[in-house]
């Protein structure tokens, strides 16, 4: 290594091909083994790693929901108790919401983004490796507790006072609410990651207006998790603070209110809603793009609507709590901003459809999903409407008409575009595409079997049906409606598993793809499938929003970074303009070794609140460790005198 | 296979027109709302069922038939497209901002009756203005005249429940530390079922009541009958539960007018064979459930605040006999 | 025992077996049903196979907690720190702070002044009682005791409290500690 040209220490015109690729992965790549493995910080590692824990919490819940589904399939059913019944629909919401459908974005972001936008890794890799190992620790704390029959069973949204000190006893909801704090902290250090990353490390040339829709829609909602986190953070730590330290914050009789659990907890639960929703517009964006074989139509106008949902998304709270007895002009007032938020969705429904109407489209297996989500999602969105007006939610609210309504915006409007994503992005993650045949049978099983399930459950919410019960009577004109649910629900998870299996199976007898197979224009098309450790050789320079399709073979590439050391391009936040090159943190234990001491912490806090004062050392020592300044192991490069 | 899933989407909202009629179900039923309710459904429902047609036709259109190069046109139905669902959206608003303010403008005539949420059984109390002696309390069940609006207060003992009778109103939550009051105006006589509507633990499944609307003359007969005390046990086999119920177990939690059981923390049980069910909701009233739940109420409704007495048979078919005779 | 390692012991209990402690079984533990013990003070008390249970449970001290108030306990306890009956907080115990005493107490009554609820409670309900009795001087489980009742606060929560020691006296002997 020492006796290289010093002047080959940086990428560019002399040093390129398979010398270059030498030895940037010897500069980028992590040490192997086990300790390798732990310590990484490769985006697409981590990336990876978060997409199938988030998969696995997918599967879990939805096993979850299958129990309830056959429960409910005949009334007055004894197949679940009453108390194992709410366990497992509070898990199934806990998980679905917190475990699965932010992370997965998050993960899918984690994966793609930097490959998007044409850098070599995410900014702050190491708070990138502590987000999924918090996250991994707390699903692991919830799912353990849950097999100990130590689950939570006060709802996924736990309202107070049934969530209290006296109405659930023992440590059930505790472990509810630290979990909510393991998410929390892994969250925001995503969003962090997520918004430093977009802002800060695109491609040279890629203003703010050439940006992809998919980065757009992680910016927004970066900033929204920045912003909506922390009030479900302190809603929970005021609940463990009343269980265990007893303090009053809900205690209406020592001047607390029940009523503040729930506007914290909505003030953070409908940003959430939205939070999983918009990068579900950003994959779309991708694919519609991709699939229609042109720029996606009005791009200003989509960006605008990402921006103002993002914005909206804060003013719309209450209208979870119209049934509990607020001011009335109030409530009027959410009426209004709920219906206002359906206006920059509907805007880019109109823009998705008018790509398709003016490209080609081609109807490969993402596409589908495409089709899928806006016959699903524009249901939901307008079953939204209907709850927006008071009158109207006062007797819808809680019963199954809700239930199908956020069914359908959030497996219509989320989960089908991220399976569409999914196998739009395998061939990038793994080097092989998915079954073409295999992938329709699973559309087809999933969109017929969720229609199935989920549609009669507005019929049955009309017919009186109410949400969270463990059975009901038979004679109420119920029974085949929910059986009809139950059987859909069977169709519902095959396709899944069709799903997952072709998933599986494709990883290692898939068609080997290259590295565009779909023809896209985005900049993680012009690297190999799947990436090299170091994602580009080098870093590429953009000049329109589908630089693929514009440069082609010929993508423009900017020289100059080191090749010895890690090292990525930092560019100026809204023009883009190289500014400085920063280097890359190398694979380290200590994110892991902090997120060991912080969640042992959290964990042993519901015990006592001593763990706070204790586990404050560990803690403290494995984030001193993390963040002590190292020197450079390469002696610094020689300048020009 | 796209077409098909178009055909199935297109064809789907068509069910949501069929009748939601039922005990328990949204429309159709006899409350003064209900008239404002079903128009305002009926409007957002055609409303929205006209969009999402034009969203799927729009979708249709673009997979069937596209032309490339019509971007003006495009743009054009852009900015309509906008307009129209901004205009729609703020008249959905508007309407119903007014649908809600009429709901609220109910006359008040001076019957109030104050319901207190438990976990899982409601506390009911009939309160005439000015004549405390003349509360009537009962548990489990609703009477309520036909066309007299009732200011309905709602408390709670413990955690926060939902009142919610389908057929008459929309719903109105019932949280400790807060007084929140719905008015309800029956229109119909009939038997409406009501069922709480807030998840509030173990047995929210089972925590439901009856509602009779009836004639007023009906309903000032059945309060009347409802203040005087239990009737008298007759047979010897009644004055035997008679004697168990007062003395024993029961007398600790629950009230029976009239007699030493002065309990207050369970349902009240003066008049409980008149109701139409046992355990809110739980059972039908009849001899085989009460049977049923006198000897194992754990078993219909596990971790519900009733024990398990343990009664010997003897003991079961006196206190039963006692409890069918308090009509 | 320090806090911390109290607290890892606890920990691993709780993961080891302490699924039971958070167990939600409305029949009460164990099953089935059966009068309580008969016994006069002198005579010492077998211990009951139920106790472990009864107070080793989340649930069913919850109950206890419930049927303390329906049942006014607080009428001459409070909420546990006396007032025309001795205080159940504190280290004084009359007549034995085992649970099987407990029971008895509820279910005979005691000398001057404890009625007795024996045909007035179930055995579950007084069972379940003398387990939330026994969380006042926080005798059960950090882990299922209560941090604080859904209503006026009374005396610091119990989870932030450590257990009481048991000392044995004469209704003379607490009555001249009191005043």
């Amino acid at each position: 290594m020492t006796d290289l040209d010093p002047d080959l220490a940086r990428d560019g015109p002399e040093l390129t091909g398979e010398e270059l690729h030498r030895r940037l992965t010897l500069a980028w790549r992590r040490p192997a083994g086990l300790y390798g493995w732990l310590s990484s910080t490769d985006h697409k590692e981590i990336g990876k790693r978060y997409i199938v824990t988030a998969f696995g919490f997918l599967l879990l819940a939805g096993v979850l929901g299958l129990v309830m589904r056959a429960q409910l399939a005949r009334p007055e059913s004894g197949l679940i108790s009453a108390d194992r019944y709410n366990q497992i629909f509070t898990m199934h919401g806990t998980t679905m919401m917190f475990l699965f459908a932010v992370p997965v974005m998050e993960a899918v972001a984690i994966y793609v983004i930097p490959l998007m936008l044409g850098t070599r890794n995410t900014a702050f890799t190491r708070l990138n490796a502590f987000s999924y190992w918090m996250y991994l620790f707390g699903g692991i704390m919830l799912w353990v507790a849950f097999a100990l029959n130590v689950g939570p069973d006060a709802g996924w949204f736990a309202y107070t006072p049934l969530s209290g000190p006296e109405f659930s006893p023992g440590k059930r909801v505790d472990i509810w609410a630290q979990m909510i704090t393991f998410t929390e902290v892994s969250g925001l250090a995503a969003a962090v990651v997520m918004a430093t990353t977009i802002l800060k490390q695109r491609a040279p040339g890629m203003t703010l207006a050439k940006m992809p829709l998919f980065a757009w829609s992680m910016l927004v909602v970066a900033l929204m998790i920045i912003f909506a986190l922390p009030a479900v953070a302190l809603d929970s730590g005021m609940l463990i603070s009343d269980r265990l330290v007893g303090t009053h914050f809900f205690n209406p009789y020592e001047r607390g209110d029940a009523l503040l659990w729930q506007h914290l907890f909505w003030f953070f639960g409908h940003p959430e809603v939205y939070i999983i929703f918009l990068p579900a517009t950003g994959f779309i964006s991708e694919m519609v793009a991709t699939f229609s074989r042109r720029p996606v139509f009005a791009y200003p106008a989509v960006v605008m609507s990402l921006i103002a949902t993002g914005l909206l998304a804060f003013g719309l709270w209450v209208h979870h709590m119209f049934a509990t007895g607020l001011p009335r002009l109030g409530y009027a007032f959410y009426t209004a901003a709920s219906m206002t938020v359906a206006i920059p969705t509907g805007i880019q429904i109109f823009c998705w459809i008018a790509t398709i109407w003016l490209g080609r489209p081609v109807y490969r297996v993402p596409m589908l999903w495409v089709l899928g989500f806006i016959i699903t999602f524009v249901i939901g969105g307008l079953t939204g409407v209907m709850l927006a007006s008071v009158p109207l939610d006062l007797q819808l609210h809680d019963t199954y008409f809700v239930v199908a309504h956020f069914h359908y915006v959030l497996i219509g409007g989320a989960v089908f575009p991220l399976l569409g994503a999914t196998t739009y992005w395998f061939s990038k993650f793994t080097g092989r595409l998915m079954s073409e045949a295999w992938g329709k049978v699973a559309f087809a099983l999933v969109f017929c079997g969720f229609h199935l399930t989920f549609f009669p459950m507005h019929i049955t919410g009309m017919l009186g049906m109410p949400r969270r019960v463990y059975t009901y009577p038979a004679g109420m004109g119920w029974d085949t409606l929910n059986l009809i649910s139950s059987i859909g629900a069977v169709i519902l998870a095959a396709g899944f598993a069709t799903f997952v299996v072709n998933a599986l199976v494709s990883m290692r007898h898939g068609r080997v793809a290259g590295a565009n197979p779909w023809s896209a224009p985005g900049l993680e098309w012009a690297t190999t499938s799947p990436p090299p450790v170091y994602n580009f050789p080098h870093i590429p320079a953009v000049a329109s929003r589908t630089p693929l399709w514009d440069e082609g073979e010929d993508l423009p590439v900017m020289t100059g970074l080191r090749v010895d050391e890690r090292e990525h391009l930092t560019t100026t936040v809204i023009e883009a303009i190289p500014s400085v090159r920063e280097p890359s943190p190398h694979p380290s234990l200590w994110p892991l070794m902090s997120a060991i001491a912080i969640g042992v912490t959290f964990v042993a806090s519901i015990f006592t609140p001593w763990a706070l004062v204790v586990g404050l050392v560990p803690s403290a020592i494995a984030l001193l460790i993390w963040f002590w300044p190292k020197n450079s192991t390469v002696p610094p490069e020689p300048t020009i005198e | 296979m796209k077409r098909l899933a178009l055909l199935v989407a297109l064809l789907a909202p068509l069910f949501a027109l069929t009748g939601c009629h039922g005990q328990q179900a949204v429309l159709g039923g006899g409350g003064r709302d209900e008239a404002l309710f079903g128009g305002l459904w009926q409007v957002f429902l055609i409303v929205t069922i006209v969009f999402y047609l034009v969203v799927l036709a729009g979708l249709t259109w673009a997979v069937l038939r596209r032309r490339e190069g019509g971007e003006p046109v495009v743009r054009t139905t852009f900015y309509v497209w906008v307009g129209v669902i901004s205009l729609t959206l703020i008249g959905l608003s508007i309407a119903s901002w007014l649908v809600d303010r009429t709901m609220n403008r109910a006359p008040y005539t001076g019957l109030t009756v104050e319901i207190t949420g438990h976990q899982w059984w409601w506390d009911v109390r009939y309160i005439s203005p000015g004549h405390p002696d003349q509360t009537l309390r009962t548990s489990n069940e609703l009477h309520l005249p036909v066309g007299v609006p009732v200011q309905v207060i709602l408390k709670s003992a413990d955690v926060i429940h939902s009142f919610w009778i389908p057929n008459l109103s929309g719903k109105q939550d019932l949280i400790p530390g807060r007084n929140n009051d719905i008015v309800v105006t029956p229109t119909k006589v009939g038997i409406y079922r009501s069922q709480c509507a807030e998840y509030c633990g173990l047995q929210h499944a089972h925590m439901a009541f009856d509602v009779t609307v009836e004639p007023l003359s009906t309903f000032q007969q059945w309060w009347g009958d409802g203040l005087l005390p239990a009737r008298v046990p007759a047979t010897p086999e009644q004055k035997a539960g008679y004697a168990y119920v007062t003395t024993r177990e029961c007398a600790t939690c629950h009230n029976i007018t009239g007699t030493p059981a002065t309990g207050q923390v369970a349902p009240d049980l003066t008049h409980f064979a008149s109701r139409a069910t046992i355990g809110a909701g739980t059972f039908p009233m009849n001899r085989g459930h009460l049977y049923a739940w006198l000897a194992d109420p754990q078993q219909a409704k596990p971790g519900n605040k009733m024990p398990v007495i343990g009664l010997e048979p003897d003991q079961l078919h006196a206190v039963a006999a006692y409890l069918e005779s308090l009509k | 025992m320090s806090s911390p390692c109290r607290a890892s012991l606890l920990a691993l209990a709780l993961l080891a077996g302490g699924c039971d402690q958070m167990r939600n079984d409305p029949r009460g533990h164990p099953l089935p049903e059966a009068p309580p013990l008969v016994s006069t003070v002198l005579s010492p008390l077998k211990a009951d196979p139920r106790s472990e249970g009864y107070q080793n449970n989340a649930y069913q001290v919850s109950n206890g907690q419930l049927y303390f108030h329906w049942m006014n306990c607080t009428g001459c306890h409070s909420e546990g720190g006396g007032g025309i009956g001795p205080s159940l907080m504190d280290v004084n115990w009359r007549y034995g702070s085992t649970m099987e005493d407990i029971v008895q107490s509820i279910s005979n009554g005691r000398p001057n002044g404890m009625p007795g609820f024996g045909g007035k409670m179930t055995a579950a309900q007084i069972w379940q009682t003398a387990a939330y009795v026994r969380s006042l001087s926080q005798h059960v489980p950090q882990s299922i005791r209560s941090g604080r009742s859904e209503g006026l606060s009374v005396a610091e929560p119990s989870t932030l409290r450590d257990p009481k020691p048991y000392r044995a006296v004469t209704p003379k002997q607490d009555e001249a500690t009191v005043k």
